[in-house]
């Protein structure tokens, strides 16, 4: 099941399969580790617009609506 | 000519612990991204020779896209030898700049930094697999604790140039997962109570209670613990034993006469008064030893500890939602609480603010609206004493300033401000060692760099008193100050000195004999009017001369119109507290009406684009 990192729920994993509108967000985020295929997990976010924040190996990164909303992942496991 | 080594790395890596551990210099070091915001430089000597050290900031990548990126990109082209400061614990995402800088034309050596951590988190790295992977010197290390600090240095000759790529990003992906395959292993293992805390203060039932309690106990502690330390010296050093030695002093001056005008100042009732005086050495030593002193102390104490435990990005996560409103995200709390020890960081810190808009509003909202912690401890202590409820009336009206302005200016430029991205870093339990060199450093700039303007801005005062230019400048300006704030003509001489030291200005109003009413517009006015001197310095330097005059039209506008509303309103129709009470929740009614502009726009923005 693909969805964005908004309407992913809390604790669920996925992986990143495509970031929508825009080369230069695709770039920040992949630089900063967040590249198509990789595999993050939800840590919360803050009501329903905002920040989401998702862990990637040990790190985290909070991720402003705007640009959340625009993340797709493909749901791996329904923890 | 000496050779110059340029440090590399991620945010938050330990870069400039590091640099501070060669070059044996000095630097600001906290736990998030975007603490060097400028590049340091320092020289390292070795047995063989000297280098110049440049410790870049924090960068993701070369590839310029903004300000901060720009800089390490320069740096690196302008190095004979790069340390590329590696975190053991996320090495695959810290290899992608790792094999940029590889590309340039280079020697590279590799700290692999916060190995312990790396450990500790059951993370095995095969060092030596990955030196010959990669084809350059690596040496673990643990920066805060020095070890592998002298390896790096002797593995320095051995810095070679091994081209990697070029490659595109997706390809320099799939390369750096094969590295990781062959020599990262994972275990995994238990949550530990700090990541339990951590993932807490990230959600919003727990995080906001978390992020009030630590702000209320912040608040109180500054408050409380700064007043106890001041109400100390003032009764026992200051009163107990600096003012017999002053009175002496002024007697042998005959009491009077300029020299005496200038260093005692004037006597009131025959006496010494340390706030009124507005001597050099009465009431300037007092207002920088005995008030400003303790208060930033404490407030430094409680700053270095919020810095170093990792706090700061989480609070940024709570508050982003309504950051947005005044069209600025969450990342800009950051500059604003800086801002309450001293607006030159602050300024310096909204660097790591990617665009033009949002420099602009962070730094017009913090120079308005985000008094320093030498004009917040006169404040808290001058107007105190006039009720706890008129020190509320200022606090309140500065928090209506700074959510209306926002409000405003997000609507009236043009453009938004884009949603963040920012990394969370672990919360560590910062090293007191650490904390007290850093506080250290915090006093030491103060004391350097607050005496000649607090002393000088003394100097001034009497100097414009013996010479009748306050008194001239009084009656000039009377219809404005009087008909509008409700003050005195003299008042506008705090204007002015308010320039140099906005702490002296404030201790200012004392001689005026100012009302409780009175007291609190002139303490908001001198808040907000104008930054002093050094702040606007660094200001127009980050903003450009253009923004900056129109930021200064939108200070001067604002502080004169609150300071009219407060003539109108405070005491005449409402008592202070109603009006404390009034103005914080006007300000939260009006943001939660009027929306997130930039939010709106950015997402029509979004919806174009697709």
């Amino acid at each position: 099941m693909q969805v964005n990192l908004v309407d992913m729920k809390t604790g669920q994993s996925g992986v990143i399969s495509a970031v929508e509108g825009g080369q230069g967000l695709e770039k920040k985020l992949s630089e900063i580790g967040l590249h198509r295929g990789r595999q993050v997990k939800k840590i919360s976010s803050v009501f329903r617009r905002g920040p989401v924040t998702v862990s990637v190996d040990n790190f985290q990164v909070a991720i402003g609506y705007g640009k959340a909303v625009r993340v797709m992942v493909e749901v791996v496991d329904d923890a | 000519m000496m050779r110059r080594i340029v440090l590399v790395g991620n945010p938050n890596v330990g870069k400039s612990v590091v640099f501070s551990q060669l070059t044996g210099s000095r630097v600001m070091i906290s736990n998030y991204a975007g603490t060097t915001v400028e590049f340091t430089r320092g020289q390292l000597n070795t047995e063989s020779e000297s280098f110049e050290v440049l410790d870049a900031p924090g960068t993701y990548s070369l590839t310029p896209s903004s300000k901060v990126e720009e800089v390490a990109s320069s740096l690196v082209d302008r190095a004979d030898l790069v340390i590329n400061v590696v975190d053991a614990t996320n090495l695959e995402r810290n290899l992608f700049l790792t094999t940029e800088v590889m590309e340039r034309n280079v020697p590279v050596v590799i700290a692999l930094n916060m190995i312990d951590e790396a450990k500790h988190k059951g993370v095995k790295i095969d060092v030596e697999k990955l030196e010959s992977m990669l084809g350059v010197p690596i040496i673990p290390t643990v920066a805060v604790s020095g070890e592998g600090l002298k390896e790096l240095i002797d593995a320095l000759p051995r810095a070679v140039n091994k081209k990697v790529g070029p490659l595109e990003t997706s390809d320099r992906w799939s390369y750096i997962g094969g590295l990781i395959g062959e020599v990262q292993e994972v275990v995994h293992r238990h949550h530990s109570w700090l990541e339990t805390l951590q993932d807490a203060s990230l959600r919003p039932l727990t995080g906001i209670p978390i992020a009030a309690v630590v702000l209320f106990i912040a608040f109180q502690f500054v408050i409380g613990i700064g007043e106890l330390i001041a109400g100390f010296l003032e009764d026992y050093i200051f009163n107990g034993l600096y003012e017999p030695l002053l009175v002496y002093l002024s007697k042998l001056m005959g009491g009077g006469g300029f020299l005496h005008d200038v260093l005692i100042g004037r006597l009131i009732g025959g006496e010494i008064v340390f706030e009124e005086s507005l001597g050099v050495l009465t009431t300037g030593v007092f207002v920088e030893l005995g008030v400003v002193l303790p208060f930033l102390t404490v407030f430094y104490i409680v700053l270095g500890f919020l810095e170093d435990s990792g706090y700061l990005p989480r609070l940024a996560v709570m508050v982003d939602r309504s950051m947005h409103r005044l069209g600025l995200h969450g990342y800009s709390i950051i500059p604003m609480v800086l801002g309450f020890g001293c607006n030159v960081p602050a300024a310096l810190a909204a660097r790591n603010l990617e665009s033009r808009r949002e420099r602009f509003i962070a730094c017009t909202l913090m120079a308005v609206a985000v008094p320093c912690m030498a004009q917040l401890a006169l404040i808290v202590g001058l107007v105190g004493r006039f009720g706890t409820a008129y020190l509320a009336v200022v606090f309140a009206s500065l928090f209506f300033i700074w959510v209306v302005l926002g409000l405003i200016i997000d609507r009236v430029m043009p453009g938004y401000t884009p949603s963040m991205v920012v990394e969370i870093p672990p919360y560590r339990i910062p090293s007191l060692k650490a904390q007290a060199k850093k506080l250290g450093m915090r006093i030491k700039g103060f004391l350097i760099h607050a005496t000649p303007y607090i002393l000088g801005g003394i100097f001034v005062v009497n100097i414009l008193y013996t010479i009748g230019v306050i008194d001239y400048l009084g009656i000039l300006f009377a219809p404005v100050v009087q008909g509008l704030l409700g003050l005195p003509g003299e008042a506008v001489s705090t204007l002015l000195i308010g320039f140099l030291r906005k702490d002296v200005a404030v201790a200012m109003l004392v001689p005026l004999g100012l009302s409780a009413r009175q007291f609190v517009i002139g303490s908001v006015v001198l808040a907000a009017y104008f930054p002093c001197a050094a702040t606007f310095t660094v200001l127009v330097k980050e903003m450009g001369v253009k923004d900056m005059f129109k930021s200064a039209v939108i200070m001067v506008t604002t502080a004169f119109s609150a300071g009219f509303i407060l003539n109108l309103l405070l005491d005449t129709i409402l008592p202070p507290a109603y009006l404390a009470i009034g103005l914080v929740a006007a300000a939260i009614i009006l943001a939660l009406i009027m929306g997130s502009n930039s939010d709106r726009r950015e997402l029509s923005d979004f919806d174009r684009a697709a």
